[in-house]
């Protein structure tokens, strides 16, 4: 079992990414959305904490998100691949639920 | 109000699990939350429900929103057993982040780690999130 | 695959109602199935006909209608809490004495079991919210 799990708080602001990191299991994905994509950002005081869970977890970064505030492909960690909407829908499809850490 | 899905009796039987990451008053999602869980309850559907990070505010104890005029539906969650929802999570983490104990809750439930959480939400089908 | 989508916010106010919609066209567009989207919580404006925005902004209320009446979409819209918000449709307006309705095209009120006859019958479900 897989569960895709999105984020869509800045990290800064709320503790989702805190929480979705701390429950997400081996083999699971987290894809960063809306003000989310601020936690895949590069150069990050959250970057350790990324990393660390980079080799049990997949990171993805919903790229129109990024784009729409400011941040290109490169700005986002080199753990975190960056989809649009199609594929933001084949994660969801490959996964076997989605988690929504609101 | 609701109808009662009689086609579901005896068909298709799913796990749902109902996240619960929100404080009780603030806004209106937790008892909202708990509105899909008690019509839920009618489709015998296999259920759980978690109370991580503020959502375990919800079940504190001695919740009176009298002098604020909001519905107090923390009594609901005791009523929960008699819908047969009983499988009741709450994390261990975020209790002890909010200096909680088992005695400060309304409800039984089963104290449990972030890791186990995290397993349960992989046995379940349906991942609802409010 | 069979995907169903819950919208949990309203129109304009968080950008959840936009991620949904452009969640749902794509999965379309791959050619997959929604079975239902459904609207709770303050997702229930999204429902409303008498929305109206500028107009170098987009329309997301009759983006919703438009896509749903190209693909047959089943955009339902939670009963309960459509009627603290006052989205309300021709029977509800019958029903409860009121002077209108403001149901849009394609839209339609239905109870909370439609939630969870969607996590029973679709393959995926998505939540999008606050």
């Amino acid at each position: 079992m897989s569960i895709l799990h999105t984020v869509n708080k800045s990290p800064f602001e709320k503790n989702s990414l805190e929480t979705c990191l701390r429950i997400a299991m081996e083999g699971s994905s987290v894809l960063f959305i809306e003000d989310g994509v601020y936690g895949a950002v590069d150069g990050t005081s959250l970057n350790g904490k990324l990393s660390d869970a980079g080799n049990r977890l997949k990171f993805y970064a919903l790229g129109p998100d990024l784009k729409a505030r400011g941040l290109s492909e490169n700005s986002v960690m080199n753990c975190v691949e960056v989809v649009d909407y199609d594929g933001f829908v084949d994660l969801v499809v490959r996964h076997d639920a989605t988690y929504a850490c609101l | 109000m609701e109808e009662i899905p009689e086609e579901y009796e005896g068909g298709i039987v799913k796990k749902f699990m109902y996240v619960n990451r929100r404080a009780p008053h603030g806004t209106i999602y937790a008892q909202e939350s708990l509105e899909v869980v008690l019509v839920g309850a009618a489709f015998d559907q296999e259920v759980s429900i978690v109370f991580m990070d503020d959502g375990v505010y919800q079940i504190l104890k001695d919740q009176d929103t009298s002098a604020i005029g909001t519905k107090n539906f923390s009594k609901t969650f005791r009523a929960l057993e008699m819908y047969d929802v009983e499988k009741l999570y709450v994390e261990r983490e975020s209790m002890q982040a909010r200096g909680i104990s088992e005695d400060d809750l309304n409800v039984p439930v089963e104290v449990i780690t972030s890791e186990e959480i995290g397993r349960l939400m992989e046995q379940h089908d349906v991942i609802l999130s409010f | 695959m069979k995907l169903s989508v819950v919208l949990n916010e309203g129109p304009y106010q968080h950008q959840a109602a936009d991620t949904a919609y452009n969640f749902t066209r794509a999965a379309l567009a791959k050619g997959h199935e929604i079975f239902r989207v459904f609207f709770y919580h303050d997702g229930v404006n999204n429902g409303t006909r008498l929305t109206t925005p500028p107009q170098d902004d987009r329309d997301i209320v009759n983006r919703w209608s438009q896509l749903a009446e190209e693909h047959d979409l089943d955009l339902v819209v939670c009963i309960a809490a459509a009627q603290r918000r006052g989205i309300v449709d021709e029977d509800e307006q019958k029903r409860h004495g009121k002077d209108a309705n403001n149901i849009a095209k394609g839209f339609r009120i239905s109870g909370l079991g439609q939630l969870i006859e969607a996590g029973i019958q679709s393959d995926r479900v998505v939540v999008f919210g606050d």
